[in-house]
C-alpha cells in the first residue's frame, strides 16, 4: 500500500522546488503521485509515495524540504480536522476513504485506523509537536490545542526528548504576515517521518568556512546544484571554473570524488586578497582541500589544477558523472582566456616558470559553447551538467538559452539578483553520444550578458543610489527603534 | 597531484602536439597521505584507467612496489590488489616537480601539489 505524505518546504527559492525534487526523485527512482495539485503559493505538497524508506531517502537529500510527515488528516477548518480523525479511528478498511473523488482538495478524506495504531502500543513513547505558520501561540495555547486530540488511541507515555513517535499538528495561516486570518486556512495532522537537509545550510555556511572567494556560492544553492546533478556516492565530478570550490563541497558531501580547475593561479593557491572584511592575510590552511578537511570529507578530494578551460587538457576517453559550475559572468570577475592580440610574440625560456600570461576576453557565448561541447564529449550517458547563466531580466527569452543536440535542458530556474538582473540555473542531461563532427556552436543565440549588463549600467547605478538611500532610511528607523526601547 | 589525475592529463593544448600522453613526471617532493579506502570507487575507476601508464608513473617515482603490471580479470574480488591500487591512485602525491610533455618536452610545474597547465600567450598564438 502506498502511503500519503505531507512534504513541507522552505518558503524560498520557489522556482527551484520542483527542479530539486524531480532530480532527487528520478535519481532515486521513486514514483510520486500528487493527491492535490501543488501550488507555488503553498509551501506544501500532498503526495503518495511508496514507503517510509523512500521518504527518508528523499529527506536525506533535499535542502528545500523542511520535513515530511505521514498524513493522517488534512482539513480547511479545525472542526473538520477532528471530524476526519474521529472517523479514522473507526475506519478498519485498511484504505483511505475518499467521499468525493472529484474534489481537488482532500479535506474530507479519512485515513485507515491502521495508521493511528502506531501509538496504541503502551510501550511506545510519543509527543505531539504543534507548529503554526504566520501566527504565534504561547506554550499554554499550544498545550490546549494538543488536549483536543484526547480521543486518539494514544496509550504510551509522553516523552518530550527523543520519543519513539513524534506526532505533528500544523496550523497554516498563509504566507502573508501583513494579512493573517483569524482561523488557519489549512490544518494537518500526522506522524513525523524525517527532516530535510536545512541544517546543512548552517553546517556548510560560508561564514564559518576557512577558504572563500568573492564569488563563492552559498551552501544552500550549492546543495541544490549537487542534487540537480544527481551526484551519488562514488561519482566523479568536475567544476572547470572552480574558484574557491564551493560547489564541490556539496558534491563531496554526497559522496562525489572531485576535480576542479581554474585559470586563476593565485586563487587556487589562496594568495588572492582575503575575501573576509577585516582579514589581512590568508591563512596557511586556506585551500579547497582545506575546506573539505574542515567538513571531514577530504577523502573525496582528487585534485585541482590551474588551467584555461578554452584549451583541452583531459584525455579524450575520460568521462565524468557530473559537471557543476558557475562560469565567470564578467562582472565581479573577468571572463578571460590566455592569449595576446600582438603578432609574432615570443617569450624567452627563463621567463617561463613564474610568468603570468596575459589574457584576452573570453565572452559568455563562447564559454557556454565550449561548456556544452565539453559536457557532450565528457559526460557519461544520462548524466548532467548543472551551470548558472546570467540574464538581464527584461530581455530574457527562453530561446536565448544555449542548446546542443546531445544535451537536453531538463530544468531552468531563476534566482533574482537585482531588479534588473538574475541568473538561471540550467540543468542539462546528456541524451546522445552522437557528437557532431564540427563542434556545435551555440554562440549565435546566446546573448552577451556582460555587454548587456554594462549597457544597463547607467540605470543600475541610479538604482543602487536609491537602494542605498532606502537602506540608510531603514537603519535610521532601526536605530530610533532601539533608542525608543532603551528609554 | 595524485596519480589518478596524472592518468587523465594530456598536453594536447600545445600547438603541434598530437596526443600529449602520457606526461612524464619529474618529482622533487613526494608525500603519502592517508585516504579512506572505498573499494567500490576503486573498482569503478580501474576500467577507466590506462593501467600501464599508471604502473609506469608509479614506477618512475619509486612507488610500484607490489603493484601488478597487468590487471587480472576478477580484480574487484581481490581486496589486497584494490588496496594497492587505492594507495597509488589516491594516497601518493607529487608535491613539487614537473610534468613533461612527451612530444615537445614542455614542462608544466607542480607546486604545493597543484599542477599548472597554463600556456603562455606566445604558445596559444
Ligand atoms: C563565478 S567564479 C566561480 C566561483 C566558484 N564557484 C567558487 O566557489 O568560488 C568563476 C571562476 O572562473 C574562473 N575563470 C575565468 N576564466 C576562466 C578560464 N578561461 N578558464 C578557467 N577558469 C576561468 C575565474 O578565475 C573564477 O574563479
Amino acid at each position: 500500500m502506498s502511503r500519503r505524505y505531507l512534504m513541507w518546504f522552505a518558503h524560498e527559492h520557489l522556482d527551484f522546488r520542483h527542479a530539486e525534487m524531480q532530480s532527487i526523485l528520478s535519481m532515486l527512482k521513486i514514483p510520486i503521485k500528487f493527491v492535490e495539485k501543488p501550488s507555488e503559493h503553498q509551501p506544501y505538497w500532498i503526495v503518495d509515495l511508496p514507503s517510509e524508506t523512500c521518504v527518508k531517502q528523499i529527506a536525506a537529500r533535499s535542502v528545500l524540504l523542511k520535513n515530511c510527515i505521514e498524513l493522517w488528516s488534512r482539513a480547511k477548518s479545525e472542526a473538520q480536522l477532528h471530524k476526519n480523525l474521529n472517523s479514522a479511528v473507526k475506519n478498519i478498511s485498511n484504505k483511505w476513504i475518499i467521499p468525493n473523488v472529484d474534489n481537488e482538495i482532500s479535506d474530507t478524506h479519512i485515513c485507515p485506523c491502521q495508521l493511528l495504531e502506531v501509538c496504541s502500543d503502551s510501550k511506545k513513547s510519543f509527543k505531539v509537536d504543534v507548529e503554526t505558520f504566520c501566527k504565534h501561540f504561547t506554550m499554554k495555547e499550544k498545550v490546549d490545542k494538543i488536549e483536543k486530540f484526547s480521543y486518539l488511541p494514544l496509550h504510551g507515555p509522553v516523552k518530550l526528548n527523543k520519543p519513539d513517535v513524534t506526532l505533528s499538528y500544523i496550523e497554516f495561516y498563509g504566507v502573508d504576515p501583513n494579512n493573517v486570518p483569524e482561523e488557519p486556512c489549512d490544518l494537518f495532522f500526522g506522524k513525523w517521518i524525517a527532516d530535510g537537509q536545512r541544517d546543512l545550510i548552517q553546517v556548510h555556511s560560508l561564514k564559518k568556512r576557512q577558504f572563500i572567494g568573492n564569488t563563492s556560492m552559498d551552501a544552500q544553492l550549492s546543495v541544490i546544484m549537487a542534487n540537480q546533478a544527481q551526484i551519488a556516492s562514488g561519482d566523479i565530478v568536475l567544476d572547470p571554473f572552480v574558484g574557491s570550490g564551493s560547489l564541490l563541497v556539496a558534491a563531496a558531501h554526497f559522496g562525489g570524488y572531485i576535480w576542479g580547475s581554474d585559470i586563476d593561479y593565485m586563487m587556487l593557491h589562496a594568495r588572492t586578497r582575503p575575501t573576509r572584511v577585516g582579514q589581512k592575510v590568508r591563512k596557511k590552511e586556506e585551500s579547497i582541500r582545506g575546506n573539505l578537511k574542515q567538513y571531514g570529507i577530504e577523502s573525496k578530494y582528487l585534485d585541482v589544477l590551474v588551467s584555461d578551460f578554452s584549451l583541452p587538457m583531459w584525455k579524450e576517453s575520460l568521462k565524468f558523472d557530473a559537471i557543476i559550475t558557475d562560469p565567470p559572468y564578467g562582472v565581479r570577475e573577468p571572463t578571460e582566456k590566455i592569449g595576446i592580440e600582438r603578432d609574432n610574440y615570443t617569450l624567452s625560456e627563463h621567463h617561463l616558470d613564474n610568468h603570468i600570461p596575459s589574457k584576452v576576453e573570453y565572452g559568455l557565448p563562447h564559454i557556454y559553447s565550449d561548456l556544452l561541447n565539453f559536457a557532450a564529449r565528457h559526460l557519461n550517458m544520462g548524466r548532467r551538467l548543472v551551470c548558472w547563466y546570467p540574464v538581464v531580466r527584461d530581455e530574457y527569452l527562453e530561446e536565448q538559452i544555449p542548446t546542443h543536440p546531445c544535451m537536453k535542458l531538463v530544468s531552468n530556474s531563476e534566482q533574482v539578483l537585482s531588479k534588473l538582473t538574475a541568473r538561471r540555473l540550467l540543468t542539462y542531461q546528456k541524451i546522445s553520444d552522437d557528437i557532431p563532427e564540427t563542434p556545435h556552436d551555440t554562440r549565435a543565440t546566446v546573448h552577451n550578458f556582460r555587454d548587456r549588463y554594462f549597457a544597463i549600467g547607467e540605470i543600475s547605478r541610479r538604482e543602487k543610489k536609491e537602494r542605498r538611500a532606502e537602506e540608510l532610511a531603514n537603519s535610521a528607523i532601526y536605530i530610533k527603534a532601539k533608542q525608543d526601547r532603551s528609554k | 597531484m595524485k596519480l589518478i589525475t596524472h592518468n587523465m592529463l594530456t598536453s594536447k593544448c600545445l600547438k603541434g602536439v598530437v596526443t600529449g600522453y602520457p606526461l612524464a613526471i619529474n618529482a622533487t617532493n613526494i608525500k603519502v597521505t592517508e585516504v579512506d579506502f572505498n573499494p567500490e570507487f576503486i573498482s569503478r575507476i580501474i576500467p577507466k584507467l590506462d593501467w600501464e601508464v599508471l604502473w609506469r608513473a608509479a614506477d618512475s617515482i619509486g612507488h610500484s612496489d607490489g603493484l601488478p603490471q597487468t590487471i587480472e580479470p576478477k580484480f574487484e574480488e581481490n581486496s589486497d590488489f584494490l588496496k594497492k591500487a587505492h594507495k597509488v591512485l589516491l594516497e601518493v602525491e607529487i608535491e613539487e616537480g614537473n610534468l613533461v610533455c612527451p612530444e615537445s618536452g614542455r614542462r608544466f610545474p607542480i607546486s604545493k601539489g597543484i599542477p599548472n597547465m597554463l600556456l603562455t600567450e606566445a604558445e596559444v598564438q
